[in-house]
């Protein structure tokens, strides 16, 4: 397999007693409450020297998975035990087809017991999927939503990864950022930056599309939310990817000094951003509709900044959410378009099938490619028995192509029926809350292209991130041809 | 024959007639009519196939499960005879009732 792992010797009877999860336990809480006095950064630094001693103590906790990338083998030449989706290479060699398939077919519900990430169940058709993602009561969010963990001494607090009624609140506090109203006035704004965005692109030259496009978009849509000074947008991109990257989490190829300096750098931002926006309401100055403006005129929320774990799990929550997602499925439509040439043909004599196409866009590339759970209580599944405490990954990318419930489903069809029931949102309390946003963007994305664009070309083959989760790509050339303006 | 009428977010009028057993979000889709996107397909697990039904026919509806309330929480578009229409079934007492559709299914 295409991993190797780089560990200490582990003593196993220290870990016994001083357990990290206790460790933590004891920690958040005071932090939480010591932050009314100390400026979170400088708290965020003294978790980073906290965990930085905790791991020379107890060097086990250190250990951390190294990921060397080696050609992984095809599906049906490894025994169905030793199969191991967490490899963060599946996507970038084009594996995980085979992979998930084979699980699905011989063995949906499968347990993994020696990953780098410890052992996992996973979840791979369509309709268990649904079952887990809806039964909160049974399966917990808590306390990380990736199939490893978040670095020592930094979980932060975000509802994406907590349970009901704790969940309910926060979620509820925030969710009116992407509510209708909000998203109307958005949309106007999003359409000038695409349009701005787009008529500066050259055509006849190859670009990378990652760049130019897909990160560029999602950058000014990130700044708009957050009404973030525009030119440091891409700070916000800066600070998701490095927030996502730790091997640890989800098989990157970052470190954890690079997690928690971007924590330390936006949890500063953040903080001005707040005061300023705190001082205009205390001067009786009416908010606006940005996240930071919606928080602070919530009486739940009003006071997020003296809850440092709260308030910084929660702004990286929809950094994060709004960042790789869209991004991804941006690049992806494209490269969908050029694989099944038919469709592009078919799209431009209809554009009325766009808002179609970007369900099936957001099916297709499923840009993010699970969510896990922890079994509260012993579940049967599928015939397996997950006892309580196991780790439970729901695969949304094999669910998505589950023959079982979706016809054809490695084809890319703008006008499939259905388009709408893929499972790249979730379902459930956890249920994607930028889903109509991240329709919206795309959906004006696509069309301004068509007005502008003949053709969308794909040079060579994409880059792909490395990772289990982020299903995403790094790098993608592309050449743009004009539309011919007399037609 | 029994039946029911969705009005859409800017009044226009949809009357289709009552199956009995089927559910109010399925006798939509069956019917065409806009503004109910039933993502999950009837599981109760997505929230997009949000209507409000009119207040003299809230009762009729049935009671809602905590499973339903948990999803029409997460809508800031809920009002008090808010329901999921995935988990409201038809029968032809409902016959004559009216449910508005929201501007946006969530």
């Amino acid at each position: 397999m295409a991993r190797r792992i780089k560990s200490p010797t582990p003593i196993y009877s220290v870990k016994d007693m001083l357990n990290e999860q206790s460790i933590n336990k004891i920690l958040v809480p005071v932090v939480n409450k010591s932050s009314a006095v100390v400026p979170f950064h400088l708290q965020i630094k003294g978790m980073h020297i906290f965990q930085k001693a905790k791991n020379k103590i107890l060097p086990m906790l250190a250990e951390k998975p190294q990921f060397v990338e080696t050609d992984i083998p095809e599906a049906h030449q490894v025994a169905l035990e030793d199969i191991d989706v967490s490899n963060p290479f599946m996507f970038r060699q084009n594996k995980w087809h085979s992979y998930f398939k084979r699980l699905r077919d011989e063995c949906p519900v499968h347990f993994q017991p020696n990953s780098p990430f410890g052992p996992f169940w996973s979840v791979t058709r369509f309709e268990d999927i649904v079952f887990v993602d809806k039964h909160h009561d049974l399966f917990s969010a808590e306390p990380a939503i990736v199939i490893g963990r978040t670095p020592d001494g930094l979980p932060g607090e975000t509802f994406i990864a907590m349970d009901p009624p704790k969940h309910d609140v926060q979620r509820q506090a925030v969710q009116g950022v992407v509510a209708p109203k909000n998203l109307k006035e958005m949309e106007t704004l999003i359409r000038q930056h695409v349009c701005d965005i787009l008529d500066g692109l050259p055509t006849g030259q190859t670009i990378d599309w990652v760049e130019r496009v897909s990160m560029e978009l999602t950058a000014r849509m990130l700044a708009t939310i957050f009404d973030f000074p525009f030119e440091d947008r891409h700070k916000l991109i800066e600070w998701s990817d490095k927030a996502t990257n730790s091997p640890e989490m989800a098989g990157g190829t970052g470190t954890v000094d690079e997690v928690f300096n971007a924590a330390l750098e936006a949890a500063k931002a953040f903080a001005v951003l707040w005061h300023e926006k705190a001082a205009r309401k205390k001067a009786g100055e009416e908010l606006g509709f940005d996240l930071i403006s919606l928080l602070l005129s919530n009486k739940d929320t009003e006071d997020m900044i003296k809850r440092s774990m709260e308030f910084i799990g929660n702004l990286s929550l929809l950094i994060v959410g709004g960042n790789d997602t869209t991004r991804n499925s941006i690049t992806g439509g494209v490269l969908a378009l050029n694989e099944f040439p038919e469709e592009f043909t078919k799209l431009k004599a209809n554009p009325k099938l766009i808002p179609n196409m970007v369900s099936e866009i957001i099916r297709w590339q499923t840009p993010l490619a699970y969510m896990r759970r922890i079994a509260k209580q012993d579940v049967e599944l599928n015939g397996q028995t997950i006892k309580k405490g196991d780790k439970v990954v729901m695969w949304y990318v094999s669910g998505n192509r589950d023959e079982r419930k979706i016809e054809q489903p490695d084809a890319f069809i703008i006008d499939r029926k259905n388009a709408r029931n893929h499972l790249s949102f979730g379902f459930g309390i956890h249920r994607c809350m930028g889903n109509r946003l991240a329709e919206m963007q795309l959906r004006v994305l696509w069309e301004e292209l068509l007005v502008r664009f003949d053709g969308i070309d794909v040079v060579g083959e994409p880059e792909y991130v490395q990772s289990n989760f982020v299903k995403g790509y790094a790098k993608m050339m592309v050449t743009l041809t004009a539309k011919d303006s007399s037609q | 024959m029994a039946n029911i009428t969705f009005v859409e977010h800017d009044g226009t009028e949809h009357t289709v007639d009552i199956e009995e057993g089927k559910s109010l979000m399925q006798v939509a889709m069956d019917n065409g009519v806009p503004g109910i996107d039933a993502d999950c397909g009837g599981e109760c697990a997505c929230g997009t196939c949000h209507v409000i039904v009119d207040d003299r026919w809230i009762k009729a509806t049935g009671a809602v499960s905590e499973e339903e309330q948990q999803m029409l929480d997460m809508t800031p578009e809920k009002e008090v005879t808010s329901r999921l229409s995935c988990s409201v079934n038809l029968s032809s007492e409902m016959d004559g009732m009216v449910v508005r559709l929201p501007e946006f299914q969530m």
